[in-house]
């Protein structure tokens, strides 16, 4: 293409390497997830990926889009390793596959492709497995100890290819937001039930440690200028200040704030799922609006409603308001009164 | 830090590789002179000047070959002396690449000068002088080419700050930089004369930081002159933005559509006010500028150079383009435009000349759908939101488009610059524009034809009444007694030829 009109110069920016860096920025969350849960998630990621670059080669070919231009771009592969992420990594390898599949194909491409979907597609990938297969999306793994060694890789090779079913019920446990809420529900109270099985479980931690993971990848993109504070800041702040008020009020029922906040994905939310340009807000003060009203429901999805890993749900609900929050969040133009 | 001295940053902008260095190693150089200059009768914004001279004739080095016409107008003299040749279309630097009058000189290479005249302003008042400078040809220099004297009127006294706009924020361009350098004192003498022809009460001059050198001998001047100040601003493009710099400098926003004066502040270029300064003081109207000439060119460098002188002629000087490329860009690579070729004049408006490699005018990546990121509205510094604008644009929703200010947009590229899905912005905002524009226009059109068709059929309809009411009239002056007679007579007539006819009938029986 001959450019004919200015500008003449462009920076050194595209959208591959956008993605590139959002790929390399959970990383340092993989690391941890792998060291504490084994190689489950690695392979969870390979399928995913493979599924979605078959995928998207496929559904270009029947648009007439040239795959060259748009594989390259790597939203797809963005989108399957947030879903992969999402998803219990002692999953069997079709629950990935399924997933992928509607993120990629129904999520992504039905709405019309990269910069059209108007809802984060990784969300609607997790929404529908999670409707669907309930059993299995919210049984997790136990911590194990030497997850490199070949014992826990055959072990997470069979679980991939064959199901939980072969090798027992043993190595998983429900989340920590499902374990408090099934308690809570038979009556126990917080201290009871921290000091009974939670606190002492290293069950707890590795989950957190993990999501300070992702936080370290967060941080890494904010300072490459390639997500805005916006989003991630309001999201954690607001779910920090709501969580705290219900737990200053009635400490027996309702968990404290770093429960809330480094459990359930909320890191992973704050920083690589909210941020996702295209299904969120665009304005400085429609950011802030919207991570705000996104903690709010995702405490009430998780504390009163009946999905305590229900953060898909707010993000997908509030997407639909983006147009709206755009709309009445327009800044002052220059000159303007 | 006092008032005075701080800086209201815009939104956005851009930091981008200036490239400015490449042309500041040498001082301004001139060119032997060329075999033939070429001036086009319009190089400003306005009406065409009138041409007053005729085919071969001789004239002076600041002689008037056309005169303003009218008020908003410039006039262009001769840039030396010599014989005109011809008064025909040629091709002129326009982002048009259509042709337009060019009168065609043939220098003598005496470079005669007619008699200067000096404006003794100090004597003659500030009107008088204004009206001097009305001749005098001299238009704005920043590339925006506005005659300069309707910008000195100050009727209602209501300008107080002239803004000087020394901030030069495209990459590459160099000429007001180096200017600065070499005619500081000229600058700074000028400023006093622009102040006292404005009435205003203080000027601050806008300079970018990365001008340290003009910075320290601005500074050096103005240091016991309480009535000038010097404001450095970032460089941050696109700080030499009349709005933008004037809301850096002073905190003022002037509104779309609204000028500065109304504000109670003028800008000037630095470039205009020394050319004012060299008319008034000298009496040398506006025959040359100072041009930089770089990009892909052997040695990059500015030039003073008579308007008129062939392009060619300077890229030649400058040691001719490095590789094979052939394009070339006049004004910066942020707002500029891609010359036709080099066979044009240099003109009021050129400032910068860039030879531009292939990495410039082709655009290999490919172009990706938007994906919302925003970085266009973190870098507009006009604070729209470019990538709304874009899908308004690109899907023919005009009014929604305006809706979001898309006449705001300044078209500075800033928002193209920063896009990572290679989108052509800027493009699609022309287009709407130009679309919107014509839709106005059209609607204007058919509005004006409708209402000749209504006044048509209005006019045909009273025409019609009045003919009928003209027969109506005749009708009733005949008076009915006269009517009456007449038939009664040729009743009569007939009767008689009746009878006659029966008798004659009887008498041959």
């Amino acid at each position: 293409m001959i450019n004919q009109q200015s500008p003449f110069i462009q920076k050194s920016s595209s959208v591959t390497s956008i993605m590139l860096l959002v790929i390399l920025a959970l990383i340092p969350g993989l690391v941890f997830y792998v060291h504490y849960f084994g190689v489950g998630v690695l392979l969870n990621l390979v399928a995913a990926s493979i599924t979605a670059i078959l995928a998207e080669y496929l559904v270009l070919k029947i648009r007439k889009l040239p795959p060259k231009v748009y594989l390259y771009d790597g939203s797809a592969l963005v989108a399957a390793w947030l879903l992969a992420l999402s998803i219990p990594s002692i999953a069997p390898w079709w629950i990935i596959v399924v997933g992928t599949l509607f993120t990629i194909v129904i999520a992504k491409h039905f709405y019309g492709g990269l910069g059209s979907n108007i809802f984060n597609p990784a969300m609607i990938g997790y929404a529908v497995l999670l409707i669907s297969f309930p059993a299995l999306m919210t049984k997790w793994p136990s911590p194990i100890e030497n997850s490199l060694s070949l014992e826990s890789i055959g072990q997470a090779f069979q679980i991939f290819f064959y199901g939980l079913e072969v090798v027992g019920d043993g190595l998983t446990s429900a989340t920590p937001l499902d374990y408090v809420k099934t308690e809570l529900l038979q009556g126990q109270i917080l201290p009871d039930i921290s000091i009974a099985s939670i606190s002492t479980s290293t069950n707890l931690t590795s989950t957190q440690i993990v999501s300070l993971g992702y936080l370290l990848g967060g941080v890494g993109l904010l300072y490459k200028k390639i997500i805005s504070w916006h989003l991630p800041v309001t999201y954690l702040l607001s779910l920090a200040f709501i969580s705290g008020f219900f737990h200053f009020v009635d400490p027996n029922n309702f968990s404290s704030v770093t429960f809330h906040l480094l459990n359930g994905g909320t890191i992973l939310c704050a920083f690589f799922i909210l941020t996702d340009p295209v299904s969120g807000p665009t304005t400085p003060k429609g950011k802030l609006w919207f991570a705000f009203m996104v903690a709010i429901l995702v405490y009430v999805i998780r504390v009163f409603g009946g999905y305590p890993e229900g953060i898909a749900f707010a993000v997908i609900f509030m997407n639909i308001c983006v147009p709206l929050i755009d709309n009445l969040t327009q800044p002052k133009v220059f000159g303007h009164d | 830090m006092s008032i005075v001295d701080k800086i209201f940053k815009f939104n956005g902008g851009i930091k981008t590789d200036t490239r400015k260095t490449v042309s500041t190693s040498h001082p301004i150089k001139k060119i032997s002179m060329p075999k033939k200059l070429i001036l086009p009768l319009r190089q400003h914004v306005g009406r065409v000047a009138k041409l007053k001279v005729n085919l071969g004739e001789k004239v002076l080095k600041g002689q008037l070959i056309a005169e303003a016409d009218g008020n908003v107008s410039a006039a262009i003299h001769a840039p030396t002396s010599g014989i005109i040749v011809s008064v025909e279309k040629q091709s002129i630097p326009h982002p048009s690449g259509l042709p337009d009058y060019c009168v065609t000189l043939i220098p003598d290479g005496k470079d005669t000068w007619i008699k200067k005249d000096p404006v003794n302003w100090k004597k003659i008042g500030r009107e008088e002088t204004i009206k001097k400078i009305y001749s005098s040809g001299i238009v704005g220099l920043g590339g925006a080419t506005f005659p300069s004297h309707l910008k000195l009127h100050n009727n209602n006294n209501e300008i107080k700050t002239l803004v000087v706009n020394a901030a030069e924020c495209e990459p590459y361009i160099t000429c007001d930089d180096m200017l600065m350098r070499e005619k500081s004192v000229d600058l700074i003498e000028g400023i006093r004369l622009v102040l006292h022809l404005l009435g205003a009460e203080n000027a601050i001059i806008g300079i970018e930081d990365n001008k340290p050198e003009a910075i320290e001998k601005l500074t050096v001047l103005v240091k016991k002159d309480e009535h000038i100040s010097i404001k450095v601003v970032p460089t941050i493009y696109p700080s030499g933005d009349a709005k933008r710099l004037i809301y850096l400098l002073t905190g003022t926003q002037i509104a779309k559509g609204k000028r500065s004066a109304e504000y109670g502040i003028q800008m000037f270029n630095v470039a205009t006010i020394v050319a004012l300064y060299n008319f008034i003081n000298l009496g040398e109207p506006s025959i040359s500028r100072i041009i930089t000439i770089t990009g892909n060119v052997t040695a990059p460098n500015n030039y003073e150079v008579l308007f008129g002188t062939p392009l060619s002629d300077l890229i030649v000087d400058a040691g001719g383009v490095i590789k094979k490329s052939s394009s070339f860009i006049m004004g910066g690579p942020m707002m500029g435009f891609k010359l036709p070729s080099v066979n044009v004049p240099v003109t009021k408006a050129m400032n910068c000349v860039i030879n531009a490699g292939s990495e410039m005018v082709e655009n290999n990546s490919p172009v990706l759908p938007c994906i919302r990121c925003a970085r266009c509205a973190d870098a507009c510094p006009v604070t729209l939101q470019p990538q709304e604008l874009f899908w308004f644009s690109q899907s023919n929703q005009f009014e929604k488009a305006e809706n979001y200010n898309l006449f705001d947009c300044i078209e500075c590229g800033c928002c193209s610059y920063v896009c990572p899905s290679n989108i052509p912005l800027v493009q699609y905002y022309r287009y709407a524009k130009s679309e919107i524009i014509g839709e106005r226009h059209a609607k204007e059109e058919a509005d004006i034809a409708r209402e000749r068709n209504d006044f048509r059929l209005h006019r045909l309809q009273r025409e019609k009444e009045e003919r009928a009411k003209k027969v109506a009239e005749r009708k009733a002056n005949t008076s009915s007694d006269e009517k009456s007679k007449v038939i009664d007579e040729k009743r009569k007539a007939i009767t008689e030829a009746l009878e006659r006819i029966k008798n004659e009938e009887v008498s041959e029986k």
